[in-house]
């Protein structure tokens, strides 16, 4: 909708201010808030050690990459809720293909072709059958977690590869963790796509309104399917970056994945209505996310209580960002 | 003159079995500004979304320069040359002006990636041709009305359109804006390209029009040179029987000693409604006047609870009302009939009916259920009354005509009877026919003791209606005018500008 009439005579009063709105920026302001909270709370117990801020992009890398992928799903004013189910049967069919002596690149495409598979379907049931994503990955969220119980009935899948689970998630080069360079590799990748190339703009356009956005010459349609398998596939990789850290397929990784992302894609600024994206928010809310989680367990805190700070915090942040949303 | 660059043959199109074009043909020239005129839901929007690939005819032909062309998407049409200045925006509100424009079409770097830079290069002189004082960088949804508009037309001319389709451009700009946009029309024609002009505002086919196509109920009934007709004989065209025009101010009698209805105490509301004070008295219809962006849209919306209100205070027969939503407004007996319609009063997945009955729906109870009868005797009623076009009160709102959805929404609030009626530009979109019914209603709530304010970039229609008027400037009420001392636009014209 647009805004009240401006007088062309008369520039708005509030030009000079208006380039400036702090709400633009709270994930950034929350998340150094919560570092300097548990930096002077936690100092003693060892919060600032190099080692715990590794473990916690160890821990976020996961996320973030399903979340750089949840963004454009959300920029184009869609949801894929069935991330987590999607990681979880990708570490099983990765660990299968790794078992069954097809090496790591047959693990690598056991894994990703899953989560595009999967993504294939999500995308086309939403573009072709024209059924909201909500609905379809509702289902495909229960769907495939049902095949990841089913294909090994529950039953975790050991990997022995040293170099699957090197490069999936445990490894280490010299001091730097190998999951900080997935995460630093595809969020530049992701930053690029989304700011850069014709395809993040048309993704926007088409979340802004899309309408008006087909008038223009976007194939809505081809940027909404290309969404869900981004999506499909990045939650195939997060899938091998379990199991190669914990040397396994498991039908239970993943559980309850897909509100992390969805919540460090809304904390790090990017509409659920669709047309505003931002990549580095997106992995600042994950991290951030991955902070609270770990100070909170650092301070000793039982589950239930981290979850229920979790949730509070998530909601101030987004109730403050609440005006930089809805625009 | 050479061949044209357009011609449509023989269109026919009907919607589930009810005609909507039959048989219609009509062409257009290079360096041509060809009017397209009819009363509301006489077709003029089906026909151009049939020439841009909205809708395919049922029957007809369309020829580009002398060859056959089918158009089955917009993109053929665009493929084709022909661009449509859309009725309803066709911009994307989060992205920039410079983003919008040349979407799908950026210049890339030599790695594929967008140049956006010289894509703000482009657009800043794209904008500077025209003359319009907005920035490649503004992200649209943060511009005014009128902004949008110019912003859709520099789109369309940056695609480098041969046939220009503008479906009533002007209806959200103000005076200077459609000057700016009237000599750039010029610009055109003279550099050969060819513009389809759809408005039904009779002054501006007269100033920039060439020739005239008119279309009723579906059928064409006519296409003439403009030089060569005049003002009674287009309308009469239109309307399709002898016209009188009440577009002429009657004294009205009401008591003008009466205790007002309405008042406005001091009332404020951030930059754009400052210290405003106001009185309506029963029966009196009072007119604002101002430039776009001078607050009388905020004024309203202040009124009606929508803008927070900073100061001041309202009272409504006599008595203090505090109101911070629609509801309370709606509850101390206030109607506001909004600017943008389409967006603001209408569910439009809604039918017609359900539509009209939804600020009465309180009123329509039979115990625990809607009162179906009744319901549908109000929107028939409202439908008659309004001569709205639409085959059922039953019909979808968005698949009504444009001029036909703004009567819905004003249906809507008459249909409440409200105490204090605030109209803003309410006649924006409706045809020469309707305009004048429109403003025998407004007449007639004013009759039967409400009070009235209306908002309206339209002087002739401002003058027509008001017994007073109000100039409004930067947020301030500046000067008070009787109607009876106006006597001509130009004197209102310049007190809204000169003040
Ligand atoms: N998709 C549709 N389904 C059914 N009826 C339709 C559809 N589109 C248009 N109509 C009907 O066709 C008629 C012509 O509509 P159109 O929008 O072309 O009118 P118009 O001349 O542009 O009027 P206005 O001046 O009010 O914009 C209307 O009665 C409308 O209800
Ligand atoms: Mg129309």
């Amino acid at each position: 909708m647009p805004s009240k009439g401006i007088n062309p005579a008369t520039p708005a009063p509030f030009a000079g201010l208006k380039g400036f709105d702090w709400r633009n920026y709270i994930v950034y302001i929350a998340f150094i808030g919560v570092l300097i909270y548990f930096s002077v709370t936690l100092y003693s117990d060892g919060f600032l050690t190099t080692g715990n801020l590794l473990n916690i992009v160890r821990q976020t890398a996961t996320i973030s990459l399903m979340g750089l992928a949840m963004t454009f799903v959300i920029s184009t004013g869609e949801i894929d809720l069935s991330v987590g189910s999607i990681a979880a049967l990708s570490s099983l069919t990765g660990a299968l293909a790794v078992s069954h002596g097809f090496g790591v690149i047959g693990g690598l495409v056991a894994g990703l072709g899953t989560g595009v598979l999967v993504g294939l379907v999500n995308g086309m049931l939403v573009t072709k059958a024209a059924i909201p994503s909500f609905l379809v990955t509702l289902g495909t969220m229960g769907a495939v977690k049902g095949v990841a119980m089913w294909v090994t009935d529950t039953a975790p899948v050991p990997i022995v590869s040293d170099t699957f689970n090197f490069i999936f998630g445990a490894g280490d080069i010299g001091p730097i963790p190998v999951l900080l360079i997935w995460t630093l590799v595809f969020t530049i990748i992701a930053h690029v796509i989304l700011r850069k190339t014709s395809f993040g703009r048309q993704t926007l356009a088409t979340g802004g309104n899309e309408t008006a956005a087909r008038f223009s010459g976007v194939k809505t349609m081809r940027i909404k399917l290309l969404v869900f398998l981004g999506t499909g596939l990045m939650a195939g990789l997060a899938g091998l970056l379990y199991a190669g850290r914990m040397n396994a397929g498991r039908f239970s990784f993943g559980e309850g994945d897909e509100l992390s992302v969805i919540a460090a894609v809304i904390l790090g600024g990017t509409s659920l209505f669709g047309g505003v994206g931002t990549i580095i928010g997106t992995v600042v809310g994950a991290i951030m996310i991955g902070t609270i989680n770990n100070g909170l367990i650092i301070m000793g805190l039982d589950v239930s209580q981290q979850m229920m700070i979790k949730g509070l915090i998530i909601i101030l942040a987004v109730m403050f960002g609440k005006k930089a949303i809805k625009k | 003159m050479d061949q044209p660059v357009l011609e449509m043959t023989s269109i026919s199109k009907a919607f589930n079995g009810i005609t909507v074009l039959d048989d219609v043909s009509f062409s257009v020239n290079k360096g041509e500004v060809h009017a397209l005129m009819g009363g509301n839901g006489a077709g003029k929007s089906t026909l151009m979304k049939i020439l841009t690939g909205v809708y395919s005819a049922d029957k007809g032909e369309i020829r580009i320069e002398g060859k056959p062309v089918a158009i089955h998407s917009y993109e053929d049409a665009r493929a084709n040359n022909i661009s449509m200045i859309f009725q309803e925006f066709s911009l994307i509100p989060t992205l920039t002006v410079a983003q919008n424009i040349f979407l799908t079409r950026e210049t890339k770097t030599a790695m594929r990636l967008l140049d956006d830079r010289d894509n703000k290069i482009r657009t800043a002189k794209l904008l500077n041709d025209l003359g319009v004082d907005i920035k490649p960088d503004d992200v649209v949804q943060s511009l005014g009305v009128g902004y949008w508009q110019m912003t859709e037309i520099a789109k369309a001319l940056s695609q480098e359109a041969q046939v220009l389709i503008m479906d009533e451009p002007t209806s959200s700009l103000t005076k200077t804006e459609t000057e700016v946009l009237f000599s750039f029309i010029e610009k055109l024609k003279a550099k050969g390209y060819a513009i389809i002009y759809i408005s039904h505002r009779m002054d501006e086919i007269f100033k920039i029009c060439d020739r005239i196509t008119i279309l009723r109920d579906g059928r064409k009934i006519t296409t003439e040179v403009i030089k060569e007709t005049n003002l009674e004989t287009v309308i009469q065209h239109i309307v399709g029987k002898s016209f009188n025009k009440a577009f002429e101010w009657v004294e009205r009698d009401y008591a003008k000693e009466a205790a007002p209805v309405l008042e406005l105490v001091g009332v404020s509301s951030g930059e754009r409604v400052r210290d405003v004070s106001l009185s309506i008295r029963p029966g009196e219809i009072v007119g604002i006047a101002g430039l776009m962006g001078s607050g009388r849209t905020e004024l309203l919306r202040t009124i009606f609870g929508i803008d927070p209100m900073d100061g001041g205070e309202i009272r409504i027969g006599g008595k203090r009302r505090v109101i911070r939503s629609a509801t309370d407004a709606i509850d101390a007996g206030i109607a506001l009939i909004p600017e943008d319609r389409r967006v603001q009063g209408l569910v439009l997945q809604h039918s017609v009916r359900d539509n009209m009955i939804l600020p009465v729906i309180r009123k329509m109870k039979k115990g625990l259920w809607l009162d179906d009868r009744k319901a549908n005797d109000v929107s028939k009623r409202m439908v008659e009354r309004l001569k709205i076009k639409t085959d059922s009160i039953f019909k979808t709102s968005n698949l009504l005509s444009g001029g036909n959805q703004q009567k819905i929404v004003l249906a809507k609030w008459l249909a409440n009877d409200p105490e204090v009626l605030l109209l803003d530009e309410p006649t924006i979109g409706v045809d020469i026919g309707a305009k004048t019914e429109i403003i025998d209603i407004v007449r007639e709530m004013a009759e039967s003791g409400k009070a009235v304010l209306v908002v309206s970039s339209e002087l002739p229609e401002l003058l027509a209606l008001s017994d007073r008027v109000l100039i409004m400037h930067e947020g301030r009420l500046i000067k008070e005018l009787q109607r009876q001392d106006i006597h001509t636009e130009e004197e209102l014209q310049y007190a809204i500008q000169g003040y």
